[in-house]
Order: C-alpha cells, then structure tokens, then sequence
C-alpha cells in the first residue's frame, strides 16, 4: 500500500507548514508571560529577565508543545486503533487513574508532598503517571485483552468512571487536599521545568517511532477488522503495543501537565480535514497538529487574564467543545462525521 | 572600636569610683550585667546560617536574614508581619489582605496556581509557601530558597510562629514571644466568658457543602479552649464534608457561619426545627471576621475573642444557673 502522490504531497506540506508554524510559536512562548507580551529586546534586559526566558517561558513553551504532540498522536492511535471517531487519549481511564495517583499520594501526605516518594521530587508526577499506566492495565484485563474493540472500549469507560469516582471519595474524605487536586484537574503548564520536557520528549520520541512502524495494523482497521486480519499481521500482538504507546503517551503527558481535554480528540480530525493520509504519516501530522494547538492555547491563556493565568485545560476544553460542535454541524451537512 | 569602648567605660567606671564612691559601683556594675545578658541573649540573632526542616521534610540551609520575602499563604504573611518584618515582604499571594500595609505589594497569583514568572521576577531571597503541590519544588528547581510550612493546628501555628522567627532573625525567641501574647489573647477570651455561657455545643461551618470545623481542627481547639465543644467529633477529621442530618441529630448550642449563608439556615431542609436556628442563636461573619476566623495565623487570639463575644452572647445559659434566662439581645458579631 502506497499512498498517491498528492496525499504525499499535502503531507509534507502539511508537515512543514506545522513546524514553521511551531517554531514561530516557540519564539512568541517565550515572549509572552505573566507581564503580557513583552518586545524580544527586553527579553535578556537582565538577569532575571534572562532566568524568566531561559527556566520558565522555554521550558514551558516546549513542554506545552510536546504534551500537545503526545495527545495528538494518542488521539490519532485511539481513533485508529477503535475505528472511532470520538475516540481521545483518555478513553482507556488513563485521566481517571492520573487522578487517582495524585490524590492518593495528595491524601497519604496530608495534603503535604511526601518527599521520600521519588527522587527529584518527583511525587506527583510520578504518582499520576503510574496511575495513568495502571489503569489502562486494569481496562485491558477486564476486556480480557484487546480482540474486541467494544468490549474495551466499555472497559476504558467503566474503569474511567469508578476511579474518577474513588479520586472523589479519596479527596473527600480529606477536604484539604481538594485545593490541590483542583489545581490538577485543570491542566496547566506552569510548573513543568526542563525536567518535564524531557521526560516528555523521551516519551514523545518512543511513542512517535513504534506508532510508525505499527501503523500498517492501523491502516489494515481502517478498512475493517476482518481485512486487518486477513493482511496477515499479527494483530493481537501489534494491538498490544499500539495500546501500550496510547497509555505511555498519554501518562507521561497528564502527568506533567494534569487534564488537558480535545486536544487529542481535534487534532486527528484538523489533520484528516486538510489531507487524507496513511496512519504513518497521520500520527506524526497529528503530533505536530496537537503541539501546535496546544502551545497556541498555552499562550492565549498566559495572555487573555495577564497577570493571572487561566488554566490552559479549561481554555482547550472551551475551543474544542466548539470545534467539535462546528465538526458535528458540518459532519451532518455533508452526509456524515468521518 | 572594641578596646577603646572597653577603655572609656573602665575610665567611667573607675572615675566614677572615686568621685562617688562603691554604691554607684555597685549598682552600675548590676546594670552591666543586665546588659551583658541581654546581649548575650542577642547572639543567636547572628546565628546564621539556620536549618529549618519544613513541612515537606526538607532540610533547607537559610544562609543569612532573608530581606526579599515572597508569601503564598495569607497566614505566613501574617506571620512574617506579626513578628515586625513586614518592610521585607516584596510579594504575597492575592487572598492575603492583612495588615492593611501590604495592600501596596504585588500579587503573585494564589498558593496553588502562584505566577512563577512574577516571583522570580521579584527576586526574592526566601518564598514562604503552603506544604500542598508541587510548587515548592518547581519554584526550588529555579533557585530560589523555598519553606512549605502549612499550620493546620495550634501547636502548627506555634511552629510556624518559631519556625519563621528562626528563619527571619536567627532566633525563636520573637515566635515564641509572639505565641506567649497569642496565648494569653485567647486565654483573656475564654476568661470573658460568663460561666453560665460554658459547656455549649457549637457547629462552625467553614464552607457551603457543608464543611464543618471539628475538634480536630484549630477552630475546634479554640472552641475547647473557651469552654465549649465542636458537634463534629476529632475522628471525622479537621474540616469534614458532613450530612445536614448530621447537625440536626446533634442539635448545636450555637451556630457560627459565614454572613451570605445564616440566612438561608431556616429553609434548609429540617433545619428549621433546630435549636439554634429556632432561638436565634446563630453568629453570622463577615467576609473579613471570616478570614480571621478560619487562619491558622497569629491572629488566633482575635478570632478567639470573635468566638468568645458569640458564645458569651448566644449560648444557651445553664438552666441551673439561670432558669429561664432570655438569652442577650445584642449580636456579638456584625452580620
């Protein structure tokens, strides 16, 4: 299977196209900050102009990027993996169980980070990352492994809701800690460091180069289970990796940078809109397309309030809701949502 | 500098000797060692560095007297100020409103959502921050000299109070200062209290859910501490979400809650038949008595005087002491 040239064409326009534009978000991530947008020359006045650019606007900037790339590229797995377009990094339960890793090491602290969690301090990510993982485990054998789609889909929802519910109870029955929880919850890039970044940019590497080199299976479910097991590859076993990518993704993104919701879920679809690519090409579009959206967004929420900062989540939560309504109304018009 | 002060109060000392006689000498001599002492007990304010351990357990190495301090807590803002260091403070987080002079610094977000860019921009030598998140470790990562303490408790708020005192002047002695005036504040209150106004129930509701303050919680203890006694057992936890059945069945002596909801008491489902709500004897706070009331800061002792002017004037009296006594008609607090 080989793609026509003019989907390749598209591809690499479209690729360069987002890397341009990344780039210039970049830049602009480190010019904007909690003193508005401020001119390039300023930037390095001095010192501690110098330390605010290169310790916290770069890394930040960057780490909105690859947490966006981790969630576009786990929304293009997802929905290729259940041949459903709705489908978002989310839909195995791993927000749910982030949630719960946070709000268990929140309650065993006393609503106080226990230092002697991890090295680096690395209490709270940690903690949501290994929920994020372990919940994914938790849908994949109550589905009884991955040959039925639905089954796990219904797995990933159920395990998704009851964990969300004991990350409620746990933070109820310690009201102290629902500060903190909220502050989680709502997504945000402010506190990852170059730590994160790289963390996220290791992840970001493993995930893009297996997604790529399993999307053959995801191409052969695009036309139907059948046709994907009557190409002949071993479907269970390369499911099982595909899965395991969508859960390192999305962990290490939510564990940085907590809930950031449709991401995932529009930018497959704003790929697909402006070419029609193989699954390869797809997931590494639909990397750049997330990291793109959501370093725009993590600048247009560092900017709207200058100087408070709106929870980057709660701005993509409002802009995609009004994708995907935008999406359904001209999904309906044209006989359809792809 | 030193030998000549020593000489010129030998040359007093022994002058003075002469011209009139040992019982001058006697008493400067008392004097002196007054002095001596006193200074001596100066010393441990050049004692730096200072290693405090905060509330995540971190063992943080302060090298000399912070002079830029950040805040992200209004109660360790208070207390940085209670113990006359407020000049230092360049920045504090926005629910913090007291002392009135701090209404001319920046604000740097909240506790849990600070603006990290503003902090570093203002260059602080020490942040003070609560024990929750991970921002203690994102603002330690930049470099800057970062204590999480968190009072939830009034042996916390001691603590602090020392803790801070150390951190600031290379001494406890202002923290502990502080706390012997706190004591004794809130020891004044619970001597205001008419006997007959003792022993009462009372359910503090901190928050529309309801969250209520039990005895675990330092509004509890200072309830205990004026002779009355929180609904919301110690087991429950400090700030609990409770079922409204649960204050029913319990029927409190008085009820302290915030202004903008006492009035919606009677119409809460089943509340209308309590005690409390039936015989008025409901103190509603403001906003501000509310931020005095629910920080565990060094101003415990007003919030102990808050607390005591509601009980002395809405708990039920002792019917043993005076039968059918009318309860006082002046509210103790504005509503």
């Amino acid at each position: 299977m080989t793609q026509p040239r003019t989907a390749r064409y598209q591809s690499a326009l479209l690729a360069t196209a987002l890397l341009l534009a990344s780039g210039a978000l970049l830049a602009a991530g480190a010019a904007v900050g909690s003193t508005g947008a401020s001119h390039w020359t300023a930037l390095w006045a001095d010192d501690t102009a110098g330390q605010i650019v290169r310790e916290i606007r770069l890394p930040r900037s960057l780490a909105a990027w690859l947490a966006g790339a981790l969630l576009g590229l786990s929304g293009a797995v997802a929905q290729g993996l259940f041949r459903n377009p709705l489908a978002d990094p989310f839909m195995l339960g791993s927000a749910s169980g982030a949630a719960l890793g946070v709000a268990v090491v929140l309650v065993a602290g006393g609503g106080v980070l226990s230092a002697g969690f991890g090295p680096h301090g690395l209490g709270l990510t940690g903690a949501a990352f290994a929920g994020a993982l372990a919940a994914v485990a938790m849908t994949l054998a109550l589905a009884q492994g991955v040959h039925d789609s639905l089954r796990l889909l219904l797995a990933g929802v159920v395990v998704g809701v009851v964990l969300g519910a004991l990350a409620s109870l746990l933070s109820q029955l310690s009201p102290q800690t629902l500060p903190a929880m909220q502050a989680f919850m709502l997504g945000s890039t402010a506190m990852v460091g170059w730590s994160g970044c790289a963390l996220m940019a290791v992840s970001l590497a493993v995930a893009v180069l297996t997604g790529w080199m399993l999307s053959p299976v995801l191409d052969g479910l695009s036309l139907g289970e059948a046709t994907a097991r009557s190409l002949g590859l071993p479907l269970a076993a390369m499911r099982l990796a595909l899965l395991a990518v969508l859960a390192l993704a999305t962990g290490a993104a939510v564990a940085q940078t907590g809930l950031i919701a449709f991401v995932g879920l529009a930018a497959p679809h704003l790929v697909r809109s402006l070419s029609r690519p193989m699954a390869g090409p797809l997931l590494l579009l639909s990397a750049l397309t997330g990291g793109v959206l959501l370093l725009a967004a993590d600048i247009a929420a560092r900017g709207v309030l200058a100087p408070q900062e709106l929870p980057v989540g709660v701005l993509t939560a409002i802009l995609g809701g009004g994708y995907l309504l935008w999406l359904m109304r001209r999904g309906a018009a044209s006989g359809g949502l792809r | 500098m030193k030998r000549s002060l020593f000489a010129i109060v030998f040359d007093v000392m022994v002058v003075r000797l002469v011209r009139s006689g040992t019982r001058w000498w006697w008493r400067s001599c008392a004097r002196w060692v007054g002095v001596s002492a006193l200074a001596a007990s100066m010393v441990p304010a050049l004692a730096f560095p200072v290693v405090v351990t905060d509330d995540q357990g971190r063992q943080v190495n302060v090298m000399a007297a912070p002079q830029r301090i950040v805040t992200l807590l209004p109660s360790l803002a208070e207390t940085v100020c209670e113990l006359g260091h407020c000049p230092r403070l360049v920045g504090v987080d926005r629910f913090t409103q007291w002392p009135a002079s701090i209404a001319r610094l920046p604000r740097v977000g909240g506790g849990l959502d600070p603006d990290i860019e503003a902090i570093v921009a203002l260059r602080p030598d020490l942040v003070l921050t609560s024990g929750s998140g991970r921002v203690a470790q994102r603002l330690q990562a930049l470099g800057l000299t970062v204590i999480a303490l968190e009072p939830r408790t009034l042996a916390d708020t001691r603590r602090v109070l020392k803790e801070v005192s150390r951190v600031l002047t290379g001494s406890d002695r202002d923290g502990t200062l502080a706390w012997v005036r706190l004591e004794t504040g809130v020891g004044n209150a619970a001597q205001s209290i008419p006997p007959r106004s003792r022993g009462g129930t009372v359910y503090f509701e901190v928050g529309s859910g309801p969250y209520a303050a039990g005895e675990a919680s330092f509004i509890g203890e200072l309830i205990a501490r004026l002779g009355a006694r929180s609904i919301v057992p110690a087991a429950l936890g400090p700030f609990p979400k409770i079922n409204p059945e649960f204050v029913v069945r319990a029927d409190p002596g008085v009820i302290l809650i915030a202004a903008d909801q006492a009035a919606g008491l009677a119409s809460r489902p089943g509340w209308a038949g309590l005690r409390a709500v039936r015989e008025a004897r409901v103190c509603a706070f403001s906003p501000a008595e509310g931020d005095v009331l629910v920080r565990a800061g060094p101003r415990l002792a007003e919030a102990a005087r808050l607390l005591a002017s509601c009980l002395a004037s809405k708990a039920p009296t002792l019917p043993t002491v005076a039968p059918g006594a009318m309860p006082p008609a002046m509210p103790a607090l504005r509503p």
